[in-house]
């Protein structure tokens, strides 16, 4: 819960705020507000972000390789059988809408699934817990335990698919094919400054989508969150106003965390769906 | 939420972690299915022959019973063919022994007659020819009608 000494809105802030530490300096210096972690520019990293993704990121590993290492032809158990019902499932959805060959697509999209998932799942610990725990150590820190709230995260992982979509379109189709398809259609080699504008505008939209989409529902997922813990924030003795703000805000976030479960596999499967779909158009010829 | 370096440190995490699921999680586990999945075809194929080969062996089982039956029964009827041949035989046997006796006791009896008819003859002849004599005795030579006695003891 908020304390008494600071403001609703501080209070918003301060969950909104990563936990950003320079580079560019010679000692490594985290900021203490929003400002100071503006003014470090680009060469600043949220550790937080990198620090919660990769633990989520190496517990999907750890966990499926051992699942791996265990799997055989045998009776499978509790963690294999977990394990193989997600990974047919993921290989249903490639096979589903991925059309050429290659060997990478199927991996990358359980490890899209599975990493933004488990991201996406820290949005249902309770908002306060992790924060107030890094404060014991430093009240000055700020801690955001859903990664997928950051967009350098959502963007990361965004750029590094249309890197692959870039990559793949340019092998499959040639230099010449790809740039071809830039320029040559939909109104053939007259129409080029048009062509170039819609097809620059399809594609360039493909990271940026993936991206804001993730971010815009995670982060307005977790606004939601802070403003129902404002509620219980409110709290303004044993009166009949401030129980009613409790109670609301037990049954709100309930409600509303019930329903987060639907969103945070929904996000991840969205983003994993439009990834082999965009690899999918990258591997075809024509389209 | 500004734009920083963690974009750059995410992309490259995230290369890291899809070529390590890409080389230790993704292939061994389909390698697995894969390999379940043929064995539970197996299995069922197996199921599939072994109830087949059941359906045979009882089908040839019935076969073999029928064929033993039918056997045993043929058996039986040549057992019950030769019980009476041989009783048949035992009789005709039997038969011709009995009558052999009784021809042979027939024969004996048929010597006995005779021979007791012949040694009555020759005692009827002789007390005849004594009577004879007795009558005859002064008015017959013996000397002289010997050849005629003897003739009569013959005929007698």
């Amino acid at each position: 819960m908020a304390s008494e000494t600071i403001t609703s809105s501080e209070y918003i802030k301060h969950h909104l705020q990563n936990l950003t530490c320079n580079l560019s300096e010679a000692h490594i210096h985290c900021a203490h507000s929003a400002e100071e972690a503006k003014a470090m520019g680009f060469w600043a990293l949220n550790v937080d972000t990198l620090l919660m993704s990769f633990l989520l990121g190496s517990i999907f590993l750890y966990f499926f390789s051992r699942a791996a290492r265990a799997a055989s032809a045998g009776v499978p158990n509790g963690l294999v059988n977990f394990v193989e019902w997600v990974i047919e499932f993921i290989d249903g959805s490639v096979r589903g809408s991925f059309t050429a060959r290659n060997e990478m697509v199927a991996p990358l999209a359980l490890t899209i699934f599975m990493w933004i998932f488990l991201m996406n799942l820290m949005d249902l610990m309770p908002i306060d817990f992790v924060g107030q725990v890094v404060q014991l150590f430093n009240p000055h820190m700020f801690f955001k335990i859903v990664p997928t709230t950051d967009p350098n995260a959502t963007f990361g992982m965004s750029i590094a698919v249309f890197i692959l979509v870039l990559y793949y379109s340019v092998k499959m189709k040639g230099l010449g094919g790809f740039i071809g398809e830039l320029t040559l259609q939909p109104f053939g080699k007259f129409g080029l400054p048009a062509n170039i504008f819609l097809e620059g505008v399809n594609l360039i939209a493909k990271p940026i989508s993936l991206a804001l989409r993730l971010f815009g529902n995670m982060y307005a997922g977790e606004m939601i969150f802070i403003l129902i813990a404002l509620m219980g924030g409110a709290w303004a003795g044993a009166t009949i106003g401030s129980a009613t703000l409790f109670g609301s805000q037990i049954l709100l976030s309930l409600g509303w965390g019930i329903f987060h479960i639907l969103i945070i596999t929904l996000q991840a499967f969205i983003f994993m769906t439009l990834t082999i779909v965009y690899l999918d158009m990258a591997h075809q010829e024509h389209h | 939420m500004n734009i920083n370096a963690t974009l750059l440190a995410q992309a490259i995490m995230f290369i890291l972690f899809v070529s390590f699921c890409m080389k230790f999680v993704w292939p061994p586990i389909m390698t697995a299915l894969a390999n379940r999945q043929k064995q539970i075809a197996d299995g069922l194929a197996a199921a599939d022959r072994g109830k087949h080969e059941l359906e045979l062996a009882a089908k040839k089982a019935t076969q073999e019973l029928h064929t033993a039956r039918e056997k045993a029964s043929e058996i039986i009827a040549q057992a019950d063919k030769r019980a009476s041949e041989i009783v048949d035989e035992a009789k005709g046997h039997a038969k011709v022994e009995g009558d052999r006796i009784v021809a042979g006791a027939k024969a004996e009896i048929d010597q006995e007659v005779n021979r007791a008819k012949e040694g009555l003859r020759q005692q009827v002849a002789t007390l005849a020819v004594a009577g004879a004599e007795k009558i005859l005795r002064r008015e017959i030579d013996a000397k002289a009608h010997s050849e005629m006695l003897a003739a009569i003891a013959s005929e007698l």
